[in-house]
Parts: C-alpha cells; sequence; structure tokens
C-alpha cells in the first residue's frame, strides 16, 4: 500500500509514523506491567539499560570518520579524567572538528 | 496508603529543563538539519513542523523523509519507523521500576517525551540509586521544544550552518551517550556486558537488516544481568523464587 504526498496523505503519513512511535515508547513500559519486577528481571533490566548507549555508540564509531572515532575517544578520556559530561562532549566536539580541519 | 508514592517536585522539573538546556541547543541545530532535509524532499513546512511536534523522534525522521517522493510505501515506512524507535521499548521497560510508582496517566503521559538524551540521564542516576523522573517531563520539554525550533528554523532560514560536521555537530549525542554510559556505574559484570552488548551490536549492524543492532545489542548486554546478579542480589532472589514455589 501506498499513499500519495497530497496535503491529506502527508498527514496520514506523519499520523502514522506518530502512531507507531508510539507503540515504542508506550510498549516496553506496558509489557513491563504485567510482570513482577524480581530481582532478577531488575539486573536484567539495568544491565540492558547501559547496555542501549554502547550498542548505539560501538557501530556509530566503527562506521564513522576518523573524526568521529576522535570525538568518542576524546569524550571517554575526559570522561574518564574529569568525570564532568558536558566539559567532555565539548572536548569530544573539539577533536572531531580539529580532526576534520586536518584531514 | 498511596499506591502511587512518587512525589513530583516542581522545582526539580525547572532544574531538569535548565541542565538539559546545553545539549537542546545543538539538538536545534539537529531539527535544522531536518528542516532543510524535509523541506528539499518536498515537505511543506507546516508539515515538517508537524512531524516533528508529534512524532519528536530525530533518526526515524530523517530515514522517513528519505523515503519520500510523490508517493510513500506505508509498510516499509512503519517497518523503518519501529524499528529506529524500538529502543524506546528497551528504555521505557528500564524505567519501569520508577514508573510503577506514578499513576497510569502521568506515566503514559511523561513516555511522550521519552527520548535518547532524558532517559540516558534518568537510568544513569537509577543505577546510582537516585529516582529521577522529573527529568523525563522538564528534560524532554525543552529537548522537545528545541527539536520544534529547530525544525523550524530549518524549514525557514535553511540550514543553521552551512556544514554542522565540520564543527563535530554530529557527533554530539554520541557523545554525550558515551559519557553518561561511563558516568554510571563499573563493575565487572557491567564491563562484561558492555563488551557483549557492543559486540552483538556490531554483529547485528554488519549481518542483520538495517536499524535492528541497538536492540540486538542491548539485550545481548542485558542477558548478562539475567545470569549474573549483583553480589547481595542472589539472596533476594531466593528469597523470591522460594516464594513462588510456596516453601
Amino acid at each position: 500500500m501506498a499513499i500519495e504526498t497530497t496535503t491529506l496523505g502527508v498527514l496520514g503519513l506523519i499520523a502514522i509514523m506518530t502512531l507507531t512511535t508510539l507503540v515504542t515508547r508506550f510498549g516496553g513500559v506496558f509489557i513491563m506491567s504485567f510482570l513482577r519486577i524480581s530481582p532478577r528481571i531488575e539486573s536484567f533490566i539495568n544491565t540492558m539499560a547501559s547496555s542501549v548507549l554502547i550498542a548505539i555508540i560501538v557501530p556509530m564509531a566503527v562506521s564513522g570518520d576518523l573524526g568521529a572515532l576522535a570525538a568518542l575517544v576524546a569524550t571517554g578520556v575526559a570522561m574518564l579524567a574529569i568525570r564532568k559530561p558536558l566539559p567532555a562532549i565539548a572536548i569530544g566536539l573539539m577533536a572531531a572538528a580539529l580532526v576534520r580541519y586536518l584531514g | 496508603m498511596n499506591s502511587y508514592p512518587y512525589q513530583f517536585q516542581a522545582r526539580k522539573v525547572r532544574a531538569e529543563f535548565f541542565r538539559l538546556l546545553p545539549i537542546s541547543l545543538f539538538v536545534v541545530a539537529f531539527g535544522a538539519a531536518f528542516g532543510l532535509a524535509a523541506i528539499q524532499k518536498g515537505l511543506s513546512p507546516l508539515e515538517a513542523l508537524l512531524m516533528s511536534t508529534t512524532v519528536f523522534a530525530g533518526a526515524s525522521q530523517f530515514a522517513a523523509v528519505d523515503m519520500w517522493g510523490t508517493e510513500v510505501s506505508v509498510l516499509p515506512m512503519m517497518a523503518v519507523v519501529f524499528a529506529i524507535n524500538s529502543r524506546h521499548l528497551l528504555m521505557g521497560a528500564s524505567l519501569y521500576p520508577m514508573l510503577k510508582d506514578v499513576s497510569p496517566g502521568r506515566r503514559y503521559g511523561l513516555l511522550l517525551l521519552l527520548t535518547d538524551a532524558n532517559w540516558a540521564v534518568s537510568a544513569q542516576e537509577y543505577q546510582s540509586g537516585r529516582r529521577n523522573l522529573e527529568v523525563i517531563l522538564g528534560g524532554g520539554l525543552v529537548l522537545w521544544l528545541a527539536w520544534i525550533l529547530g525544525t523550524a528554523l530549518g524549514v525557514y532560514f535553511g540550514g543553521l550552518l552551512q556544514n554542522p560536521k565540520a564543527f563535530g555537530l554530529d557527533m554530539v549525542l554520541g557523545c554525550f551517550l558515551f559519557a553518561m554510559a561511563l558516568g554510571g556505574k563499573k563493575s565487572p559484570r557491567v564491563l562484561v556486558a558492555w563488551f557483549v552488548a557492543g559486540a552483538a551490536s556490531l554483529a547485528a549492524w554488519k549481518w542483520l537488516p538495517p536499524n535492528m543492532h541497538v536492540v540486538v545489542g542491548a539485550l545481548a548486554g542485558g542477558v548478562i544481568g539475567l545470569f549474573w546478579l549483583e553480589p547481595g542480589t542472589r539472596d533476594k532472589q531466593a528469597a523470591v523464587e522460594g516464594d513462588d514455589h510456596g516453601h
């Protein structure tokens, strides 16, 4: 099925995108409301939570250019050294800008 | 007894709004890039603004307008949007231990504002034993407004910057999420989970259909937590399982 991108069609497409996204926003919590949170389930979701971050970042680092890699490495080193997110992110962005300027 | 004990503090919601204001400035730049892309693909300014307002999920919006033409195939578009946003399923689930303490109306209301940055702050603080749903509300609000504002700038004024990549702006979210991960609790168990998550995500990114790597990697990391409990929780788990079997 295809929808033509007339005004009405576009509104319909946006509505479909909105509902699809809502399902993802609500779905995890909705399913959890039927489970009893045992310590084992809690341990699962806590480990999963920080794994989400890693699962986003690793392919980003591998598929990106040298600047992307520099940004992540610099952010990581800065974060471990100074433990303050905003300066660490700023350092990461500067590293990317620098590498791309030189590259 | 109040069955929904979580108390929202208006002051903390405001504080979280301003705490995520700096990162929201970068979101404005992303929004502008999206607005420009949407216009170039033939959406009208108001349509692009409406999409940013109601969908509020950047990566999936970029992917959707990429599929734009004189007509759009509905099922492939839904599949792409769902796959890219499926990480929300896991993000929402991870907040459930806190969300169960607010009424269902508020719970699902908060989830309207769930996005990577405010979730990352909340999830990281929860690991350190702090309960912070205010950042989902206050932080989500400022991120949402920034996304709409950025889209407006993009559709009406074109890209704010000729080449945002030259300033490293494409890496803001990546660096932010990485900083959040490193700021969280690090135990051998967490490090093993990260390694498994990273390897699984990379394998899925290479060999599975597009946009599945985040969920695959996150679930793989979660499995480590399922079988390797933090010392001390083992006894609690045994007690619960004992209950289940009626001992």
